[in-house]
């Protein structure tokens, strides 16, 4: 089914000059940020062509972040689920504790070649404000984190971190007060302070050259994992999954074996179940449009207006999609699944138990679809998940759901 | 190409018709979110916009992720949304109000998903024959115009392009190629409704686009008062304000006055005689 026809043209080259994937993806931004983008485009071209660019960032990431993060053969998680063999990518032992950190790194030495003095993001569930306030801590910039007030509520543990790290944390009250509109709220600061402020952009979506640095930067997840597989297997899986959001660790994680004979399956987050109109599944409940500077899959309302995503896990919780996704879905390429509130606690209360592993609520999602999944699968096949964050920013939303009083 | 420069041709011309006939003087733009505080009272806050002296009327579609808006806005923009205005409703009130007033120019300004969510082709059809003179897409620069262009030029409406201080010389050609009705300069990069740009920084900059395109000039952002209006009319062939007013709506609104049409008269009132003195006070 997934055997490629010889000389295809590669699934990976994507975007074009104007950064589209298809129809999807541009620069659906403000005449005031459009020389920014296609300076920050030109600036990223040239750290692509300069050897020492790529050599710092390397060394960043082995001896900052702790790359490579190594591939761990889940035993007791196969034995338990009787199917397919199933590997961990676990990225959730970076530094930080998620794969955020391989993207900041390599943006603010983005921000560093542009000579900006000030670092700007957004965060839903806090791991990419806990990433950008580290590598703004390290690289001695001033940082603002703009944050949904609803998701400071739910992720204390994560502002508090952020706070420690030096960052100024900014609640954000309006709409629904979670990922969308502290992108809106950081948009607004850049656009404001376009002059001095660099946008490290959380998630592989956004205006053009952001899906695209932001895939690559998060690539080194699937580059690493392809390598460990064939080292410990002598062959690629059967199927890799991952959890989407916005898309970055899954498109991190796809992007290496887009051209190669592998199932790609990303789950989204269908919250209280996608009948109960309370999801945050762009893909499989939205539709086209434009939001934070990008043509993708959203959630919206017939009038175009967005609707509010919902989902336990503060990251997923997002009426959008990466472009490079919303394309990959149209072509057919990767398939993407949906995973409730409920299986992704089930899910995450069985890692800790089975693997002793407290994973984050998001990858929570993949994990619960790998549960359903490897028991159809044959015991020599192989099932490759990306455990992309780890669960302690969220051990008190899971206390809540399962009613105990911490 | 000539069925380009026909339909080029064809261009609703309200637009040229109200600069020309305003030749001397900048014109007043003013702006307010449609269907805010709710549809029903938009008629007559529109009305009132005219009869207090605006030359040219811009009406925000409201959008619920209003990212280069500020405070103000984005609280009209939820009021609006709150009360029941929809793109297709909006038009009906665009229609209505062309049914009594033929000649102000009336200009749709907001964000491309609305637009895209009603269809390209039938959003064009449905504006013109509503009486709509053209639209500014926020999040629409030139590089993504095509999606759009096309269908509004092919129905005689304007597309209205924005310059910034962040526009230099060597991408300001790109954003007046295609551009029509007027060139709106963004005059400080910010969100609407906030700070103001320095006189000077603002005279510089409209003899800069001037000189570059034969348009009308319209400046706006962070114009808040007659004073500010004036400043900038010496120089621009228009003056845009707009948060100014929204904040005025939503104030009277919240006091439930009754009258929200004609408060919104009497404060564009002191705009249009600022606006409409200040050359002549120049000169004097």
């Amino acid at each position: 089914m997934l055997e490629r026809l010889e000389n295809a043209p590669s699934l990976r080259s994507g975007p074009d000059a104007n950064g589209h994937f298809g129809v999807f993806g541009g620069r659906y931004v403000a005449e005031t940020l459009m020389p920014l983008i296609l300076e920050l485009e030109r600036e990223y071209r040239a750290a692509q062509a300069d050897p020492a660019f790529a050599a710092e960032l390397d060394d960043l990431l082995k001896h900052y972040v702790g790359r490579p993060s190594p591939l761990y053969f889940a035993e007791m998680l196969t034995k338990k689920l009787g199917g397919a063999k199933v590997y961990l990518k676990r990225d959730e032992l970076n530094h930080t504790g998620a794969h955020k950190i391989n993207n900041c790194i390599g943006q603010i030495l983005l921000a560093r070649r542009m000579h900006k003095t000030r670092i700007i993001a957004e965060t839903g569930a806090g791991q990419h404000g806990v990433a950008t306030a580290t590598v703004a801590a390290r690289f001695g910039l001033p940082c603002v984190i703009y944050m949904g007030a609803r998701d400071i509520a739910r992720q204390a543990p994560n502002v508090f971190r952020m706070k420690l790290l030096g960052a100024e944390v900014v609640p954000v009250t309006s709409g629904s007060q979670t990922l969308k509109d502290a992108m809106n709220e950081a948009l607004r600061d850049w656009v404001t302070n376009v002059h001095d402020t660099f946008y490290i952009i959380g998630t592989a979506a956004g205006p053009h050259p952001y899906p695209e640095l932001v895939r690559d930067f998060q690539s080194v997840i699937g580059t690493e994992a392809k390598a460990q597989l064939l080292e410990a297997e002598g062959r690629l899986p059967d199927v890799a999954v991952a959890a989407v959001g916005g898309g970055s660790n899954a498109i991190g994680l796809f992007h290496p074996f887009l051209d190669d004979c592998v199932e790609l399956v990303g789950i989204e987050a269908a919250g209280h179940g996608l009948k109960s109109g309370e999801h945050a599944a762009s893909l499989t409940g939205g539709r086209p449009g434009v939001l934070h500077g990008n043509k993708t899959f959203l959630l919206q309302n017939e009038d175009g207006q967005i609707t509010d995503a919902h989902s336990i896990s503060a990251g997923l919780d997002y009426p959008g999609i990466g472009p490079e996704h919303a394309w990959l879905h149209s072509i057919g390429r990767v398939r993407y699944e949906s995973i409730t509130d409920d299986e992704a606690l089930a899910a995450f209360r069985m890692l800790a138990e089975v693997e002793g592993i407290i994973p984050a609520l998001e990858p929570a999602h993949a994990l619960a679809y790998v549960a359903k999944r490897a028991p159809q699968m044959a015991a020599d096949a192989i099932l490759l998940m990306n455990l992309c964050g780890r669960g302690d920013k969220d051990i008190f939303t899971v206390a809540d759901a399962l009613g105990v009083k911490l | 190409m000539s069925s380009e420069a026909a339909t080029q041709g064809a261009i609703s011309d309200r637009l040229a018709r109200r600069f020309e006939a305003v030749a001397g003087r900048a014109a007043l733009v003013t702006f307010v979110c449609g269907g805010d505080p709710t549809p029903d009272i938009t008629p007559s806050i529109l009305h009132g916009l005219v009869r207090g002296g605006a030359d040219i009327i811009e009406i925000g579609m409201p959008f619920t992720d209003p990212m280069a808006d500020g405070p103000a806005i984005q609280a009209g923009n939820i009021r609006a949304l709150g009360a029941g205005i929809s793109l297709r409703r909006l038009l009906a009130i665009v229609a209505e109000f062309r049914g009594i007033d033929a000649e102000t120019p009336l200009i749709l300004m907001g964000y491309v998903n609305p637009i895209l969510a009603f269809g390209v082709d039938a959003f064009a059809a449905a504006a013109k024959a509503a009486g709509l003179d053209g639209v500014i897409i926020v999040d629409l620069p030139p590089e993504e115009a095509d999606e759009v262009r096309p269908a509004l030029s092919a129905e005689g409406l304007h597309l209205v392009r924005l310059a910034t201080p962040t526009t230099d010389a060597a991408r300001l050609p790109a954003v007046l190629q295609g551009a029509s009705g007027f060139l709106y300069y963004v005059a400080v990069a910010g969100i609407t409704g906030q700070n103001s740009a320095e006189a000077t920084d603002i005279a510089d900059a409209v003899a800069r686009l001037q000189a570059a395109t034969a348009l009308p000039v319209a400046v706006g952002f962070g114009v808040k008062t007659p004073e500010q209006a004036a400043a900038i009319a010496r120089h621009a062939d228009a003056v845009v304000v707009g948060s100014a007013i929204v904040q005025l709506v939503g104030e009277a609104h919240a006091r439930l006055s009754n009258d929200i049409g004609g408060e919104v008269e009497r404060f564009v009132g002191t705009l249009a005689e600022a606006v409409r003195s200040a050359r002549v006070k120049e000169v004097a």
